[in-house]
């Protein structure tokens, strides 16, 4: 079998048809990014990209994914020391806490913005109800989405519209 | 000075968390690694009589399976009381008990052999119902304390033997809340590596290095000197991972030990869910004395806790539970009993709001049946009884050293939600009427830290290096929350440099001295206190070595702007100060401690200053009811916490939406689920945390009275955000339906 992994081909033996692509990413080829949550699919944390579709990697088998292209979190920004625009407005936007649905909830993020790349807020949350927080009440993770749409549709030379952020310091 | 912009979010940690390149604990391997798991028995109560592994160590990859008869040290352990077993070694207490742990070459081989491990017991009656495990005749759990109460609180105060003798109408409830799971999002793992020094080194997900390192000391029987237990990213605690993360820290070591190779022990989230801690369920019955001048009289109280199968914090949780049995308001007559109770259940622990998140939700409903009683609004039973500047709580302690600011949090809460607009528009169940809509809000003080319940102290080491950047560690442990960053901050600003210019080095167990948890919301009042009170003494030791270089009194030397400046304006760059500091064989080294002001407390009258300091909030709730279809949907939740001082404004504002957010969650959907003492929502496809699409966009309010009583200003925020939701989305319901709802979670059939 042929695994496209964040633009590098792994031949594997066909044995290995039935193991997790979680279990691949992160014991074979150390892309630790991708988190264990539940295991079961509920929690999102090892959310991947499969062809450019929202995916869970603890449900997929390698024998599904043969000859497909997986992107992890390592594969999404352009190179080594910079950042993609739905990782800088997760940065900037103080979506992150503990981390760990990080990853997963920046691949979701980043799928939903490859089919729509202007969503409302609440296509938003529609989009990563799949993936569990239980740091940032997911506010500031909606800012940072929007925030990256805003930020792709303005590198595609669109026009800005208006999403406030009202949280207040007296 | 502001060393971050007030609109962008700065941590340290966030592009290492949103590459994926930050490593938590499972992510870490070593060569020659093992892995180890957990055995758990199908008994909830049952005396152990063998356990047969002779097939389970038959099983291809196997290298070992241990039982407590291994144990070098003591399996008994606790922070409290000694009564967890970190591998059972007399009797099964509940579904959770651990009985072996099964070491292999992969986690897949040691999973397959923990199947065949056989547990020979003899069943014993269970008690599931705390107040039943009160009883005289109640079969006991851990025969040697002689009964099975855990604890008893008390507040005795004013005319304590009959405190409704002055009122002239009595409010009598009882409320009922339900376990919950932290759901931290990574599940609790341990990796221990035996060192040729003898030293067993720990990484692991917990959120207490310190008392890590008792429990893996405790169990190996070796001194604290001999094990160093590390600190790696970690995915969440929210008070949950103090002891079992500890005890699977401690059994990861065991097996390094008796194996002599690292072992990683990771756990899957059902043994998490099955094994670890919970919140407490309470039974809480109160009768509320009111005079008809809408004024509180006094108060009669008596709260029960399910403390699960072993003591853990229970004490301490249900002691807060004591301190804030009556809100925040002014009664003059008190009988309060708080008791913890030993059940066959999962047992019970910290959980964000540690105690508070139960008595608010009874408090904050009470209040308003009892206004309702005398024809005052919500609101006006609040304002003729809150706690303001120079009051006394019940426990005695006058609120006079800091600004009381709860009235205050309250009407700015009330004016951000339009609070009054809307409550005109509330349905109470008229039945011509879809959907029901609602407004409720609840209001809070928390005294901060730990209060009179342990020893608080904290330290901070701020090292200069000798290109002028600095090293800044403090025995406070990084959860997700950003206190490292905080931390930074807060040195950057005392010491006037640009925050690039200061790095946190994240301490081990072995470098600086045990400074408590990072639980209590104590993180940036005790480590940020530690830290600004040692770049104080960092100030005054470079200032008397350089003051003549800049030709002024070493308590003349300012630092700001990244440099040093006599009153002249003569100037010395702090890099270059550093370099002279070495030059003349002074390091630029300090060591600060932030020891909390005293505290007070009298077990038999549970009087006392609880707490050297305390926060204010208020939280408001929106809600829409389809009575039809059973549902309740939060359609708005506003918050107002004054929290001191604002030292991280964007991770200061995702502690509000993130504490509002499980405050919201265990007020409509969160309950784990026993059967039998065997809990059944072992995942989250049963068990049922918020997601994107159940929650408003929230709305966060900061008010900021620096306290005088520490030293960045700072107080804590994490908790009290944690505990309002729930009984403001609780009387939100009843400005719907006009019922009561006196259970957690909300469900719409328990309405009265």
């Amino acid at each position: 079998m042929r695994i496209h992994v964040n633009g590098e081909v792994h031949e594997v033996p066909d044995e290995m048809a039935d193991r997790k692509l979680v279990d691949f990413l992160r014991e074979d080829l150390d892309l630790t990014g991708t988190k264990v949550g539940c295991g079961i699919g509920m929690c999102g944390s090892c959310t991947v990209l499969v062809d450019g579709q929202v995916k869970r990697a603890c449900l997929l088998t390698l024998g599904t994914i043969h000859g497909r292209q997986v992107t992890t979190i390592e594969g999404l920004a352009p190179r080594e020391g910079l950042l993609h625009p739905v990782q800088q407005a997760f940065v900037d936007a103080g979506a992150i806490q503990c981390g760990f649905c990080t990853p997963g909830m920046v691949m979701a993020a980043w799928g939903l913005l490859l089919r729509n790349p202007r969503p409302t807020r609440a296509q938003v949350r529609e989009a990563l109800k799949g993936n569990l927080c239980r740091c940032t009440g997911y506010r500031q993770i909606i800012d940072a989405v929007m925030d990256a749409a805003r930020r792709l549709a303005a590198d595609r030379g669109e026009a800005d519209e208006e999403d406030g952020h009202d949280g207040t310091i007296a | 000075m502001a060393v971050t912009g007030r609109e962008k979010a700065w941590r340290n940690d966030a592009v290492a968390k949103v590459t994926g390149r930050a490593r938590y604990t499972d992510d870490w391997k070593v060569p020659g690694m093992l892995h180890a798991v957990p055995v758990y028995s199908e008994y909830v109560h049952a005396t152990l009589r063998a356990i047969g592994t002779d097939e389970a160590r038959a099983c291809p990859g196997v290298v070992r399976v241990i039982t407590a008869q291994d144990v070098p040290g003591t399996c008994r352990f606790g922070q409290i009381r000694r009564d967890l077993r970190i591998l059972v070694d007399d009797r099964i207490r509940y579904f959770g008990d651990v009985v072996a742990i099964v070491v292999a070459r992969t986690r897949a081989e040691a999973i397959a052999a923990a199947g065949r491990v056989q547990v020979e017991a003899d069943p014993l009656p269970e008690v599931l119902d705390p107040e039943t495990a009160l009883r005289e005749d109640a079969p006991l759990l851990h025969p040697e304390y002689g009964d099975n109460c855990v604890v008893h609180h008390k507040v005795r105060r004013g005319n304590h033997q009959d405190p409704l003798a002055d009122a002239d109408e009595v409010i009598e409830a009882e409320f009922e809340t339900q376990f919950i799971e932290h759901a931290y999002l990574e599940p609790e793992s341990a990796l221990a590596i035996p060192r040729p020094d003898g030293v067993m080194e720990v990484l692991g997900s917990m959120q207490h290095p310190f008392s890590t390192r008792r429990f893996v000391a405790a169990l190996l029987g070796v001194p604290l000197m001999d094990v160093e237990v590390r600190s790696v990213p970690m995915g969440g605690g929210f008070g949950g991972k103090d002891d079992t993360a500890a005890v699977v820290c401690a059994r990861a070591a065991l097996a390094a030990r008796l194996t002599g190779r690292p072992v990683k022990m990771t756990y899957q989230r059902e043994w998490s869910i099955r094994e670890s801690y919970k919140r407490h369920p309470y039974r809480l019955r109160y009768r509320l004395g009111m005079g008809r001048d809408g004024q509180i009289r006094g108060a009669e109280v008596r709260i029960l806790a399910d403390a699960g199968a072993c003591c853990s914090v229970t004490p301490w949780v249900t002691w807060r539970s004591t301190v804030q049995c009556c809100g925040p308001y002014r009664v003059p007559h008190v009988r309060a009993d708080v008791l913890g109770a030993y059940t066959n259940h999962v047992f019970t622990g910290a959980m964000r709001g540690f105690g508070s998140p139960q008595v608010n939700f009874a408090v904050e409903q009470l209040i308003e049946m009892a206004g309702e009683r005398l024809g005052l609004d919500p609101v006006e039973v609040r304002e003729r009884n809150l706690l303001r500047q120079g009051d006394v709580t019940v426990t005695g302690q006058v609120l006079d050293a800091h600004v009381v600011s709860l009235g205050e949090v309250m009407r700015l809460a009330l004016e951000d939600s339009d609070y009054r607009a809307k409550r005109a528009r509330c349905s109470f169940g008229d039945p011509g009427r879809r959907p029901w809509y609602g407004i409720g809000f609840a209001i809070s003080y928390r005294g901060m830290s730990l209060g009179a319940e342990g020893t608080d102290a904290n330290s901070a080491i701020l090292n200069v290096q000798p290109d002028g950047s600095v090293l800044v560690e403090a025995a406070v442990h990084e959860n997700g929350q950003g206190c490292e960053s905080a931390m930074l901050i807060l040195a950057a600003e005392e010491l006037g440099l640009p925050l690039d210019r200061l790095r946190y080095r994240q301490p081990s167990t072995s470098n600086i001295p045990d400074g408590g948890t990072t639980v209590a919301s104590r993180a940036t009042l005790m480590g940020g206190g530690a830290v600004v009170l040692a770049a104080r003494d960092l100030k005054a030791r470079m200032a008397e070595v350089l003051a003549p270089d800049l030709g002024c009194e070493a308590g003349e030397v300012r630092f700001r702007e990244g440099s040093l400046w006599a009153p002249d304006g003569r100037s010395l760059p702090f890099q270059e100060a550093a370099r002279r500091m070495y030059q003349r064989q002074q390091f630029p080294h300090a060591f600060g401690v932030f020891r909390a002001p005293r505290v007070t407390w009298d077990e038999e009258t549970g009087q006392g200053d609880a707490y050297f300091t305390w926060v204010y909030g208020c939280q408001v709730a929106e809600v829409e009811v389809d009575p039809d279809r059973g549902q309740i949907r939060l359609l708005d939740l506003w918050a107002v916490h004054d929290c001191g001082r604002a030292v991280n404004p964007q991770m200061l504002l995702g502690q509000f939406y993130g504490g509002m957010a499980m405050g919201s969650g265990y007020a409509l959907w969160e309950q784990v689920i026993h059967d039998k003492g065997r809990i059944q929502s072992l995942n989250f496809h049963r068990y049922r945390i918020p997601r994107a699409t159940d929650l408003p966009d929230f709305h966060a309010r900061v008010v900021e009275h620096p306290d005088p009583l520490s030293p960045s200003g700072a107080k804590g925020v994490g908790e009290p955000t944690n505990e309002l939701a729930a009984p403001a989305i609780a009387n939100a319901v009843y400005a719907a339906t006009g019922r009561r709802f006196t259970r957690l979670p909300i469900r719409l059939e328990d309405g009265r």
